[in-house]
């Protein structure tokens, strides 16, 4: 298979014009055809992306599998995976069979909410493919679309105000970055990402008005790049969308944002920041280390006076998202192979600690963590489950979660230890606002009248949460799945970066000879 | 072997907690317990043909990044195989205890299956406990110390009904967290310092360290030092030392036979583990091992005070056991490592002894566990007075002093103190006072638990002492196994824990050498040879005076290391008499004092505790740790968290962002008008501008 990239890509899309021409109807029967539908083609997907991982060579660092032909307007379709992308999207395909399988309760509109996710599908795997940045850039900024539509529509009352939000948060950051792509075109003549991967940036001084900018155009470039990672990673203090977003987008919503939509952000610093602009980089990591810190100190503290389950986890994310670019911005091995790593398993954890308020919320129709308590009397098999993947958000060693952040964290010691000794931190206040949320909605006796009826988890719902363990345990206690995976790819970005600033002349070094 | 050992509790773990539907509670429960005896019996005969020479059994990769390597693997030496006995002997002990003390349990209701899922988790401790002490390298030690965690996590809350179950689980876990902070950074230090984990390598590395400087927090520091003081602060927290003690006692919370197990034989004793394996890095940081003297020496005065008035009967034990584990740490902050090991193989019997017998008393006591409802049990429940009577003679160390005579905790808590003297300086003689008070006082809260329990008048509901009953046989087999530990593990092993040091290094497969026959030992004989005669050996004394031996092993060789000016336990042997005989008095005075104030003189402990209300408070108050912490932490952390929130989050961060776009949201919101999803489009259209423009720019610098 010759195109392999591009059928795992726009085979979603396919399914979507499927159901989007064929289907008709809105009774019982249509809406669990489109379900089935959705089901089959992203479980269809999913296989087929096994292949990729069979075909894949880890211990080539280069793009492979790679697929190129003209476009429209002279542009260039260019697709191909390496070892730093090629984990996202079978993470995407992995997640969406899970995601549609849990929005088996919805009864509004199934068909276009299966379409969105659909089509979400597509864009989320064309943007860790795409090698070309206008390639890039359209998945980037269309997968956007589906996911308002998601909120908008499936969403809860205050969906408009949440959708505002993030709109308003994006747009600046998407306007800066595409400024800067244009200016890279300019520098470079091409949007060739492999192309634009070997090429030196301008990182020699530059002034603006007056005002002496260190890295010159690749500070500069760096920055506008930032400005659009940031707000999708999201890093403090751009980060006030993401509570709102979760808090009102449907369940399936909050899986597909928590566990795929917010890798975007930081496999966009790993693919255009760090190796594009290393001067720039290293002049900025500082800053995103404390900013970093500051996002999982703060986040962690905010997430532990919350009253809504959904926003507590939505804060948390925030925080293991700051162990991410934390780990990027060390730039040694251990920090960027951690920060994928936190990443990958974030996937999972987040996506199940979603799926687990999802579970309850489906009963009793509401998130107030008050309107909770001794679930565990009647619903052991949830207990077990909301416990592992507490455990897992906890970073307990032997879960995925520890990983990630013990890569991280060893990572950016080496670098900054006081950064590490912040960041550590996050041990102990993840552990605080974990088994608070955990003890007040599941220990206890079951008092509240509401709650006397609840059932445990049906088949179904054990189905969804069975792979999901698998994996965080799989990964957890044998990581080198995804470190094998990732690590010679890593490695080479790590030392193309070191090379790069070894290079590059320090502008005070300049002047001295001068 | 070694992987059947380690491996077996787990699948009884998983069969009791999976497969109990199908084989049934009785089976879930037999078949965990009879894995737990076969691990039981594997680690005997480890621990038995055992010949010092460490050995490593790799199972499979573990963490891989860059130069970072861990990976799963069963290490075995001398600190292992005797961890690995007291592991598996208290907890197939437990497990067999358990048959008859979960039998039926009133926090459960009718039909509720709570059995298998106790079984379960003990023996999940138990693995987790297993792949802490026999890890190759930090990372997995760490697995383990987090494991262990989580296991006392679900066990505290295992009555979930009661709240204050979940709150003590909680805060055990949680404190346990700040310990492990400071784990955490000790390892990211020793990777930074060494470039690896793995005990085959950081452990010879011990005397470089000392010489290396780490920058840290913007400090030039010793970087053996450092690692040294970050690592025992995840001890701290996991031993319930002083600062980071409070999660142990309210961890009581849980069923009895958890507290024997995890509270009292084996989780909280991971930290003496801890220092102990890392001994050939403390050795060269002596500023960081006064520090652990320091705590050891505090905690167990500290512990021991709060013991002497705490009415329950489960936080009495608690409290000494909080207290035990600080001589442990004063013998290891010496560095006296093999003592240390001592009074931790010791104190597992006793403590789990006095653990179970005390649950069996408050089975007998329909779970009844304040001591003031007690009185005059000695008659109802006779074999249980007496188990407790060997477990109480023991802790406090009944034995003649110098002589061979005596129960378990007699040598080894002498062996610790005479340790502590024998360290000498000013610390050395507080840690040793400290600890002789201490003793005093654990004898007067011992004798005083088992006199209010089984002495006295019959207090309390009358309904209840009438039925008062002995336990079955489940509960009563492993109390006489852990009695025989609690008389004979001392004088057994005295030889190989703290004989001399010859005796101490072949056990531990340590190297040594005799300086007596290199001439260096001249000055010293003088010294000695009076000092000879009071030795505890009889056959010993040629021996003593003519031989003086050394550790000679270079770090990381043998289970211990001792550096090479480190000769405090061949000194520990030549303390004067008075300094042998002091804990024998301690123990004494604290007796007669428990005699006279509950049996002879029942009025006097109100009446004293009338005329000192402040001290009664202030120690019945555990001296207001938890209300000082909660002032200090968990109350700033809350109103940190709320401020950040309302005042960050909101006011600050959406407030300025919504400010700047004050305009342009309601344009918006007009334009999104009556179409629900207009603003959809709105946004589609400004992303579709967006590469129009880039595309058009593409094309046309393509053209041109």
């Amino acid at each position: 298979m010759d195109n392999l990239l591009s059928i795992v890509t726009f085979l979603p899309l396919v399914a979507a014009v499927i159901l989007a021409v064929f289907l008709r109807g809105e009774d019982a029967a249509a809406q669990l055809n489109a379900k089935r539908l959705a089901l089959a083609a992203t479980s269809f997907t999913f296989v087929i992306s096994l292949a990729i991982l069979v075909q894949f060579d880890p211990n080539d660092t280069g793009f492979q599998l790679v697929e190129e032909s003209e476009w429209l307007f002279g542009l260039t379709y260019k697709v191909g995976v390496d070892g730093i992308s090629v984990l996202f999207v079978l993470l995407t395909t992995f997640l969406m069979p899970i995601t549609i399988a849990s929005c088996w309760g919805v009864t509004h509109r199934v068909k276009e909410y299966m379409i969105a996710m659909l089509v979400l599908e597509t864009l989320m795997i064309g943007v860790f493919v795409a090698l070309d940045m206008v390639l890039f850039y359209l998945f980037f900024e269309a997968g956007l679309i589906p996911m308002f539509l998601i909120i908008g529509i499936w969403g809860g009352k205050d969906r408009i105000y949440a959708a505002f939000k993030f709109f308003l948060y994006t747009f600046l950051g998407s306007v800066l970055m595409l400024v800067a792509m244009i200016a890279m075109y300019v520098d470079a003549g091409t949007t060739d990402i492999p192309t634009l991967l070997n090429h030196q940036f301008d990182a020699g001084p530059m002034s603006i008005m007056g005002w002496q900018i260190a890295g010159g155009m690749q500070t500069l470039l760096w920055l506008a790049f930032f400005a659009s990672f940031a707000v999708k990673m999201p890093m403090w203090p751009v980060h006030t969308w993401l509570p709102d977003a979760h808090v009102q987008a449907p369940t399936a919503g909050s899986v597909v944002l928590a566990a795929i939509l917010l890798k975007m952000g930081g496999y966009g610093f790993l693919r255009f920041s760090l190796p594009m602009f290393p001067v720039g980089s290293d002049i900025m990591a500082p800053l995103v280390l404390w900013l970093s810190v500051i996002a999982i100190v703060y986040t962690s503290l905010v997430a532990m006076v919350q009253e809504d389950m959904k926003k507590l986890i939505a804060y948390s994310s925030v925080a293991h998202m700051g162990f991410v670019t934390m780990g990027i911005f060390a730039a040694n091995q251990q920090g960027v192979d951690g920060a994928i790593f936190q990443m990958i398993s974030h996937g999972f954890i987040s996506g199940a600690l979603f799926l687990c308020v999802g579970v309850i919320y489906d009963r009793m129709h509401t998130r107030d963590i008050d309107a909770y308590g001794g679930l565990v009397v009647r619903m052991p098999a949830y207990a077990a489950v909301f416990m592992l993947f507490t455990m897992a958000n906890v970073g307990l060693p032997g879960t995925s979660g520890f990983v990630g952040e013990f890569l991280t964290l060893i990572g950016v010691f080496q670098v900054n230890t006081w950064v590490g000794v912040f960041a550590a931190t996050g041990v102990i206040l993840s552990a605080a606002y974990a088994l608070w949320l955990y003890r007040r909605v599941v220990f206890g006796d079951l008092i509240k009248e509401s709650l006397k009826s609840i059932t445990d988890m049906d088949r179904r719902e054990r189905a969804i949460f069975a792979p999901l363990i698998v994996m965080t345990l799989l990964l957890g206690v044998y990581p080198s799945l995804v470190t094998d995976m990732i690590g010679p790819s890593v490695e080479a970005l790590v030392s193309h970066y070191d090379t790069a600033l070894a290079n590059h002349v320090p502008d005070t070094h300049v002047a001295a000879t001068h | 072997m070694e992987t059947i050992l380690l491996f077996s509790p787990l699948v009884g773990a998983l069969i009791a907690g999976f497969t109990w539907r199908l084989i049934g509670e009785t089976g879930a429960q037999a078949a965990a317990t009879a894995l737990l005896f076969l691990s039981c019996l594997l680690s005997w005969v480890i621990f038995l043909g055992f010949d010092g020479e460490t050995y490593t059994v790799p199972l499979l990769t573990w963490i891989e990044s860059g130069t970072l390597f861990t990976d799963w693997a069963i290490r075995i030496d001398r600190l292992t195989a005797i961890m690995l006995i007291v592991i598996t002997t208290v907890s197939a002990l437990v497990h067999l205890y358990s048959f008859g003390y979960m039998a039926h349990d009133e926090n459960f209701k009718e039909g509720e299956s709570y059995r298998p899922r106790f079984f379960a988790y003990l023996s999940f401790f138990t693995f987790t406990m297993l792949m802490l002490v026999t890890a190759d390298n930090l990372l997995q030690l760490f697995f383990g110390w987090e494991g262990v965690g989580v296991a006392s996590y679900l066990l505290i809350g295992f009555y979930y009904r009661k709240p204050s179950a979940g709150a003590a689980a909680m805060k055990a876990f949680i404190v346990n967290r700040v310990g492990d902070f400071g784990f955490l950074l000790g390892i990211f230090a020793l990777f930074w310092m060494t470039d690896s984990i793995q005990f085959d390598v950081i452990l010879p590395m011990g005397a470089e360290l000392a010489q290396m400087t780490i920058t840290f927090l913007g400090m030039e520091l010793n970087a053996a030092e450092t690692i040294a003081f970050l690592l025992f602060i995840g001890a701290m927290g996991k031993s319930a030392q002083l600062l980071l003690h409070t999660w142990l006692p309210d961890a009581m919370e849980g069923p009895t036979p958890v507290s024997a197990l995890i509270h009292a034989a084996t989780m909280v004793t991971a930290g003496v583990f801890l220092v102990c394996r890392m001994s050939p890095v403390i050795e060269y940081a002596p500023m960081a091992g006064n520090f652990i003297i320091i705590i050891g020496a505090i905690t167990a005065f500290f512990a021991a005070t709060v013991g002497l008035v705490q009415n329950d009967i489960k936080r009495v034990i608690a409290y000494s056991t909080c207290s035990q584990l600080g001589y442990m740490f004063v013998a290891a902050g010496v560095g006296v490592y093999s003592v240390a090991m001592f009074h931790l193989f010791t104190h597992a019997f006793f403590k789990a002894m006095l653990f179970l017998g005390a649950g069996s008393v408050i089975h007998a006591m329909h779970h009844e566990q304040d001591m003031r409802n007690y009185g005059a049990l000695r008659k109802k429940i006779p074999l249980t007075f007496w188990a407790m009577m060997i477990g109480t003679l023991a802790i406090t160390g009944v034995g003649i002093p110098t002589t061979y005579i005596g129960f378990a905790g007699f040598f080894s808590k002498d062996a610790v103190v005479e340790s502590a003297f024998a360290f000498g300086g000013e610390l050395g003689s507080f840690a040793f006072w400290a600890l002789i008070v201490a003793a005093m006082f654990t004898s007067f809260y011992s004798w005083r638990l088992m006199f209010l329990t089984f002495f006295g008048e019959a207090r309390g509901s009358k309904h209840t002492h009438e039925h008062a009953h002995e336990s079955p046989w489940t509960m009563l087999a492993p109390l006489a196994v852990l009695a025989l530990g609690a008389v004979f593990a001392g004088v057994v092993w005295y030889n190989s824990f703290f004989g001399k040091t010859d005796q101490v290094a072949t056990f531990f497969g340590v190297e040594y050498v005799d300086t007596y026959a290199s001439g260096d030992h001249g000055g010293e004989e003088a010294a000695h040879g009076e000092a000879a005669a009071d030795t505890h050996a009889t056959e010993g004394d040629s021996h003593g005076s003519d031989h003086h031996y050394v550790f000679t092993s270079p770090p990381g060789e043998g289970a211990i290391h001792a550096a090479p000016d480190n000769d405090i336990l061949n000194e520990a042997h030549y303390v004067p008499l008075w300094v042998k005989v002091s804990p024998f008095a301690a123990m004494i005075i604290g007796f007669l004092t428990a005699l006279w104030f509950y049996i002879l003189n029942p009025s006097l402990p109100g009446r004293l505790a009338a005329a000192q209300r402040p001290l009664y408070e202030f120690l019945l108050n555990k001296w207001y740790f938890d209300e000082i912490y909660d002032f200090l932490f968990v109350k700033p952390a809350r109103w940190l968290g709320r401020t950040l929130w309302k005042g960050g989050d909101g006011a600050i961060i959406d407030g300025g962002i919504n400010g700047l776009a004050l305009g342009i949201i309601p344009f918006f919101t007009r334009l999104a008008g009556r179409a629900q999803s207009g603003y959809i489009f709105t946004y589609a259209f400004a992303m579709v501008l967006g590469i129009v423009i880039l595309v058009t720019w593409v094309t046309l610098r393509a053209g041109g």
